[in-house]
């Protein structure tokens, strides 16, 4: 880092007063990088506390102590936990998870092709639903109180409160088996059309938009109505501004923050918290595959499928935080 | 000769929602009609719900947070404004009609540079072009006395001063060549150094322009400075309307009248100087950043007596109170009361010691629970340090509000239910309750109006007569000074520049900043404002 080129006095210091801006996504970029370690510890030890293993499950009524110790010592269980998390981490870091347990294959490899799917879905929805939950929120601000508002509250809501499954069947219902107009099950396989795929996972994307619309609504309309209120607003409507540009020149820039904070939740709900929804609707993304794994105690995917949902919960909140700390004018111009 | 704003029998209305009861419609404004000439300036002056924003706004169309114009017109150059529609009604803002608001620095968009705003209205309206504008805005820039005026628009508000921006608001709304400016309370959130100049340049840029303001204050003084003629409102009606000299100088109305004389008490300092309850010693504090707010400094304050500490914002004052009641450890220096060494930090403080300094602070709004009723607030100390409770309790409560002058049937009031003047009062019961020897007090009176202000000084030195009470009293206001210490202390940049009696320290020979104190205080006289500007400049030249 150039602090080592300060000349004198406090370094540390002195790149926080003169960068204030790099100081602090420093910082944040640092911050995540301790809590993901953190949560890698969580994870391994939150596997090593589970009632029950590998061994016994895979073995089932056949279970003699003397196979029980052998599949333990081929899978490298004898040596003690430190050990075993500090080469898990190492190798975790070149992007190798180890070997399934049970189906003797890569981790990473397999992971690789769930991964890319469930990045596919979640995508989709996303590009749906973000500019959609925003263009919602300020058609509702537009028409706080009156009846388009809560008409769009009303639906919202109702659609958060049902619990996915529910809806990710109920649309089944309606699309693939009344209309026959949708593809289930929503399975994807290699050297499928791009089409088919986007046809495949239109009921599981629909389901998550539905799900995640709501949140990101209502966060944008409060957000935008608190800007609304402030005092500059009013500057802009006693400068004889239109609605229109007071909203976009004067609300918009004030409501980045808090709108791109819930935005970034989603988005990390629309990756990590797909597991219902794929299982619904037979979707071989990771979450299928980490309750397949989970089923059957086979740690290495367990531990794999952890840590990369971790991670993207961590990136994405890392990165609506720069994007808030970016975006407001005290930090990019300091005095 | 046409007027250039004529509003007549003007009615505004809004809808309040009282706690526990059916809302009802409430009139801001009844019957009031006013004049305004081309290039003149009227002054609206009243307390607090007076309606005088509101009819200021008015002359935009615009009601703020649900007030209505039910009635009457506001012609602008013989055009009534309210009947014009949404389209001709934006046509009039920004353009015609300008606003200033009382506090700049929340009516500047933080996410935009100050010139970007200062001109936005003049080329969205089509006035100027954005190179026209900025020209305009520059020489505004110079006609205010901004420093720096080429780079002034380039910077953000949160990079430029309070007082900077209260002028770059004024430059903002003159932009555009408008032919009237409502100036709303553009200077009192200002200090009073900070003040002057900012009036100054209104001044200057008024007649420079010959745009014609409505100026709207709660400052008598300010606004003898400033305007031709004066409108004294109260609860939304016309008290009286004449010229300037004629409301200062020969006021008709008993209200105007007690406008114009509050604030002249004086009273004869004490000569006591034994019995030291409080000393403060070379003491310097700061906030863990590294950031020191105060230097060294010493004082002392005998028994019954007022020590006023005066200095603009971020002079030290209300830290220095922290570090008398303990909230802030000084880094440096000593702290002893009635002979006794105090513990630097709070929690080193016994129950007693805590009890014997208590603190009212100038928001009484936020030092109170919103949830807790008036017995709650008042009886907490009550039980904390005597241990009353039930009935007990509730008497004493009731005994405390009569000494601040309320009747008992306040105990089960929410502070959403009382006055501004109120609430300061149930905050002195609260310091009361504990039976104190010192109170700190952090500026009580500056957000309130001035005659409720005066009756809660006049409350706080009864109560200094009838219990021996000690007072610490935090101030930016020379004239509340002279009205209630017997000592005072001269707060700069966390410095001591001046401490004494109270007659020494407000005489000549003054120290610099203490002279610009003094002088920058408004006076109520036709032409104050010029005779001290004149001076400077006389200093100026002769430097």
């Amino acid at each position: 880092m150039t602090m080592t080129s300060e000349p004198s006095g406090l370094p540390a210091r002195k790149f926080r007063e003169r960068y204030p801006l790099l100081a602090l996504i420093l910082q944040r970029l640092g911050l995540s990088a301790v809590l993901l370690l953190a949560v890698s510890v969580l994870i391994f030890a939150g596997v090593e506390a589970l009632p029950g293993d590998f061994a016994t499950t895979y073995l089932g009524q056949s279970a003699t102590p003397q196979a029980v110790e052998n599949i333990r010592s081929q899978l490298g269980l004898d040596r003690p936990v430190t050990t075993r998390y500090f080469e898990w981490l190492g190798n975790a870091l070149q992007g190798d998870f180890g070997t399934s347990w049970a189906s003797r294959n890569s981790v990473s490899e397999q992971i690789g092709n769930r991964l890319g799917n469930s990045l596919f879905l979640a995508f989709f929805a996303a590009l749906v639903s973000v500019p959609l939950a925003i263009a919602l929120g300020m058609v509702s601000v537009h028409f706080r109180n009156r009846v388009p508002d809560k008409v769009i509250n009303v639906i919202s809501l109702a659609a958060i409160s049902l619990p996915e499954f529910f809806i990710g069947y109920l649309l089944i219902l309606f699309f693939a088996v009344n209309l026959g107009i949708a593809t289930f099950p929503a399975t994807v396989f290699e050297g499928m059309s791009f089409v088919d795929r986007l046809k495949a996972i239109a009921l599981p994307a629909a389901t998550l938009v539905l799900v995640v619309l709501a949140h990101m609504m209502r966060m944008t309309r409060a957000a935008i109505l608190s800007v609304m209120s402030s005092a500059y607003m009013e500057t802009a409507e006693l400068k004889g501004l239109g609605a229109f540009r007071a909203i976009v020149k004067h609300a918009a820039p004030n409501a980045i923050a808090p709108i791109v904070n819930v935005v970034a939740l989603n988005l990390a709900y629309l990756v990590v918290g797909v597991v219902v929804v794929e299982v619904v609707f037979v979707y071989p993304g990771m979450g299928q595959y980490m309750v397949d794994a989970v089923t059957v105690r086979d740690m290495p995917v367990v531990q794999a499928c952890g840590l990369i949902f971790a991670a993207f919960y961590i990136l994405l909140n890392m990165l609506a935080d720069i994007i808030a700390i970016v975006a407001n004018p005290r930090l990019r111009h300091p005095r | 000769m046409p007027e250039l704003l004529s509003i007549r029998n003007l009615k505004i209305e809004a809808t309040s929602y009282p706690p526990g009861e059916p809302p009802k419609r409430v009139t801001i404004v009844d019957g009031v009609s006013l004049d305004l000439e081309k290039g003149k300036v009227l002054g609206l002056i009243g307390e607090s719900g007076a309606g005088k924003s509101t009819i200021g706004l008015s002359a935009l169309a615009y009601g703020r947070g649900g007030a209505e114009i039910t009635g009457g017109e506001v012609l602008l150059d013989g055009q009534n404004i309210l009947a014009m529609g949404k389209g001709g009604i934006r046509k009039v803002r920004g353009a015609r009609v300008c606003y200033v608001a009382q506090s700049a620095a929340a009516a500047f968009n933080p996410a935009h540079k100050l010139g970007d705003q200062v001109i936005e209205a003049s080329v969205r309206h089509g006035l100027m072009t954005r190179e026209k504008a900025r020209e305009r805005a520059l020489y505004l820039f110079r006609v205010l006395g901004l420093p720096n005026p080429e780079g002034f628009g380039d910077r953000f508000p949160h990079q430029v001063s309070g007082g900077q921006l209260q002028r770059a608001m004024t430059a903002m709304a003159l932009c555009s060549n408008p032919e009237l400016i409502v100036f709303d309370e553009p200077t009192t959130a200002l200090d009073v150094t900070t003040q002057i100049d900012v009036l100054a340049a209104i001044k200057h840029a008024i007649e420079e322009t010959h745009t014609a303001a409505l100026y709207i204050t709660h400052d008598l003084a300010v606004v003898a400075q400033i305007s031709d003629d004066i409108m004294v409102l109260r609860h939304g009606k016309t008290v009286e309307y004449g010229t300037a000299r004629q409301i200062i100088e020969e006021p008709r109305q008993d209200y105007t009248r007690a406008l114009v004389n509050v604030r002249q008490t004086g009273k004869e300092e004490a000569q006591d100087q034994s019995g030291t309850l409080l000393k403060v010693e070379n003491i310097t504090a700061g906030y863990p950043n590294g950031f020191k707010v105060l230097h060294d400094v010493s004082l002392h304050l005998p028994k019954g007596q007022t020590l006023a500490v005066v200095g603009e914002s971020g002079s030290g004052k209300s830290t220095l109170a922290r570090v008398i009641t303990g909230l802030l450890p000084p880094l440096s220096g000593t702290v002893t009361f009635d002979g006794k060494p105090m513990s630097a930090a709070l929690s080193g403080r016994s129950r007693d010691d805590l009890r014997r300094i208590q603190l009212i602070y100038q928001m009484a709004d936020t030092a109170m629970n919103p949830r807790q009723t008036v017995r709650d607030i008042i009886g907490r100390p009550l039980t904390f340090y005597y241990g009353l409770r039930g009935a007990a309790k509730t008497a004493r409560v009731k005994e405390l509000l009569e000494q601040i002058e309320m009747a008992s049937g306040f105990v089960d009031r929410y502070p959403a239910e009382l006055s501004g003047g109120q609430k300061q009062r149930v905050a002195i019961a609260r310091a009361l309750a504990a039976k104190p020897e010192l109170i700190l007090c952090d500026e009580p009176t500056s957000a309130l109006d001035p005659l409720v202000a005066e009756g809660i000084l006049k409350l706080l030195m009864r109560l200094q007569e009838e219990s021996q009470l000690s007072y610490v009293f935090i101030t930016h206001d020379i004239a509340i000074v002279r009205a209630i210490a017997d000592s005072v202390a001269v707060m700069h940049r966390g410095k001591l520049v001046r401490f004494g009696q109270k007659r020494t320290v407000l005489s000549p020979p003054f120290d610099d900043y203490t002279d610009l104190l003094l002088k920058s205080v408004p006076e109520m006289e036709i032409g104050w404002l010029e005779r001290v500007l004149a001076t400077r400049r006389m200093e100026s030249a002769g430097n």
